[in-house]
């Protein structure tokens, strides 16, 4: 079968782990990775299973991305050269998904708002962050319930699976969420806490999830509508866990998670790695479905900041 | 020991730890008549933020009875000598609140990270610096890192541009000797002009003793609390570990009776529980579990029956660390279901 050609920008923790999701992939097809280090391990890693790889950045891409039919790149670097990579790509035709907290494109969180999102000819789509994955379903779970008012997301990850991108980036990835909590999961504020916690051996990622609902919680409609969500993420990531809840205390609902991932690149107590590439896998497996059935055309963005 | 002449800074934590045990609801008038009392005994520097920083608001960690914003709008104007500071956690405030609290007239930034992820702080620290504010790196529950690995730590965070990192004992967990190697480890990786502060709990009852123990070996900042209002069973106790400078000749600046008196007519009638070394207030320090977990694990005993010690230890066992008090209600939850299957199965 024809598989769409993709290229991954970054070769850290989440460029790597995705390399193993895209190579599974029955529509995508990763040719490039894109580095900065030409020691990198991850460019090596990606040599030896047949990608092409340059350690110059997206420049190092661009001028074969066209002869390469290129059509969709993951940014995974950091979100201070996402709206450059961008660029650059969308002017050659090559649609984004952005795995940096940038969010120049719209936020998409599969199991809420990906149906949206294709057929909308978007040629930037963000994926928020991996506290963003873990928890706006479950915010989305209760606020397709019942209004609420106030979303908080508590995210803890192992230290080992947050890469440098990550901390010095870190309120950008507060700020994303917390945005992403409001606007794609339905709460009229939205607020976002990341703790990296360095035990050894590493915990596996938790997410908790406190919802102040407008109106006394329906406890049975959310708890079934709960349930159901966790099954739909589950679809995509596995490891995908309700540890406890929802409890349900005055207005507060409040959701504890776990996150396990498949140890695809890093152990499974990644779950942070998994639930971020899965969701950005599953995004473009999507767009690349429209693309092959020729329902989707990608068009070259004039050079500006693509919205 | 001679610590005659030492000059130190002491740096008040009531209105900032002691946010912990009054559930972040101080009224801003009790906000006012403290600090005004601390700067009139001579305390140089107070913090004043929600107990876990700027930005701290939230279910998991409490709503305050008011925002950063007015309670430093309320207390900066009133300040005759002394300056505030607020902390700042990465993760859970950002620049933004940094540069808020700029605008108020916030002297010092106090940019706090758990003892092993210093590279956290960049942006904050950098922005601090670029701003001109007194910078300040605080390494959290520093008994879980090394003293080699907490000097690799501050060395990151002077980098970043901190002209003093603190070693910070949030557990309360530290005795002398642990608090003699790790500032003395990270003394001497610092430059020379760049300080070294100590932040205790007091659940061991350690608190002037590992403070005085920190002024030895180099730290010229110290944190204290008037009547240890504070998390756990409180901070340093601020009169005590004044009037104990005073004897030794250490150079506080701060008017032993007048601190005392804050403390007492002050500090103690807002209390709404004595801070005092109970059984799980110990078993943090104990433990080396984080002391603002205190009365989250006393209100899941309340609520799914497991005794707080006993659900402390279990987060020790597990590694949780500060700002995880979301995995409080989740572990007691855990256990009561474990109790349950378990009385089911013996019936």
């Amino acid at each position: 079968m024809k598989k769409v050609r993709c290229a991954l920008i970054g070769s850290g923790n989440i460029g790597t782990d995705l390399l193993y999701k895209l190579k599974r992939s029955p529509v995508l097809e990763p040719v490039w990775m894109v580095g900065i280090d030409p020691e990198s391990e991850g460019l090596a890693r990606a040599r030896d299973m047949g990608l092409k790889t340059t350690s110059e950045g997206v420049d190092g891409l661009l001028p074969y991305a066209r002869e390469d039919n290129v059509q969709i790149a993951f940014d995974a670097t950091s979100a201070y050269v996402h709206a450059d990579n961008s660029r650059k790509l969308n002017a050659l035709g090559v649609m984004m998904i952005d795995l940096t907290p940038a969010a120049i494109g719209p936020y998409c969180v599969p199991p809420v708002n990906l149906r949206q999102h294709v057929g909308s000819r978007r040629m930037n789509v963000n994926m928020v962050t991996c506290g963003g994955q873990a928890t706006i379903p479950m915010v989305y779970a209760v606020s397709r319930v019942q209004p609420v008012r106030y979303a908080e997301i508590v995210a803890t990850v192992a230290s080992r699976s947050a890469g440098p991108g990550t901390r010095k980036n870190i309120d950008e990835f507060t700020r994303t969420t917390a945005g992403a909590v409001a606007k794609v999961g339905g709460a009229r504020e939205g607020k976002a806490i990341i703790i990296l916690n360095p035990a050894d051996p590493p915990l596996i990622m938790r997410d908790t999830v406190h919802c102040l609902t407008e109106t006394p919680p329906k406890a049975a409609e959310i708890e079934a509508s709960v349930h159901a969500m966790i099954k739909e993420v589950q679809k995509y990531v596995p490891g995908y866990n309700l540890v406890n809840g929802p409890v349900i205390e005055g207005d507060r609902v409040s959701i504890f998670l776990e996150v396990g991932g498949l140890g695809d690149y890093l152990p499974k107590y990644a779950g942070n790695l998994d639930v971020m590439t899965a969701a950005a896998a599953r995004t473009a497996e999507m767009f690349a479905e429209e693309i092959l059935s020729g329902a989707m055309t990608l068009e070259p963005v004039p050079d500006q900041v693509a919205a | 020991m001679n610590l005659k002449g030492r000059k130190i800074r002491v740096h008040d934590m009531t209105l900032r730890d002691g946010m912990h045990p009054k559930r972040h609801q101080m009224t801003l008038e009790q906000m006012k008549a403290v600090a005004s009392g601390l700067d009139q005994a001579g305390v140089p520097l107070i913090e004043v933020t929600h107990g876990d920083g700027l930005g701290g608001s939230s279910v998991n960690y409490g709503f305050p009875a008011h925002t950063d914003q007015e309670y430093l709008s309320a207390v900066i104007p009133l300040m005759k000598q002394a300056k505030v500071s607020a902390l700042l956690l990465p993760g859970i405030g950002t620049v933004d609140h940094l540069k808020m609290a700029l605008e108020l007239g916030v002297h010092t930034i106090r940019v706090a990270t758990h003892c092993t992820e210093a590279d956290v702080s960049e942006q904050h620290i950098k922005c601090a610096r670029e701003l001109e504010m007194d910078t300040v790196g605080f390494l959290m529950m520093a008994h879980m890192n090394s003293p080699e690995g907490l000097a690799s730590q501050a060395k990151l965070m002077e980098s970043y541009g901190a002209n003093c990192v603190y070693i910070t004992d949030s557990a309360g967990y530290m005795l002398p000797e642990h608090v003699e190697s790790r500032i003395t480890a990270v003394r001497d990786a610092l430059k020379p002009e760049t300080e070294v502060g100590f932040h205790g709990h007091h659940n061991l009852a350690m608190g002037v003793a590992n403070s005085i123990a920190a002024v030895a070996c180099g730290a010229t900042r110290i944190d204290a609390a008037a009547a240890g209002l504070g998390a756990g069973a409180g901070n340093t106790p601020m009169e005590v570990f004044v009037a104990v400078c005073s004897r030794m000749g250490i150079e506080t600046g701060v008017d032993v009776f007048k601190i005392q008196d804050v403390a007492e007519d002050l500090v103690v009638p807002m209390m709404d529980h004595i801070i005092r070394i109970d059984r799980d207030s110990l078993t943090l320090g104990y433990a080396g579990v984080y002391s603002s977990f205190l009365l989250f694990a006393k209100r899941a005993e309340k609520k799914y029956g497991i005794p707080a010690r006993e659900l402390l230890l279990e987060l020790g066992r597990r590694k949780m660390i500060g700002g995880q008090e979301d995995m409080i209600e989740d572990t007691a939850i855990t256990l009561a279901r474990a109790r349950q299957a378990h009385a089911a199965k013996a019936a």
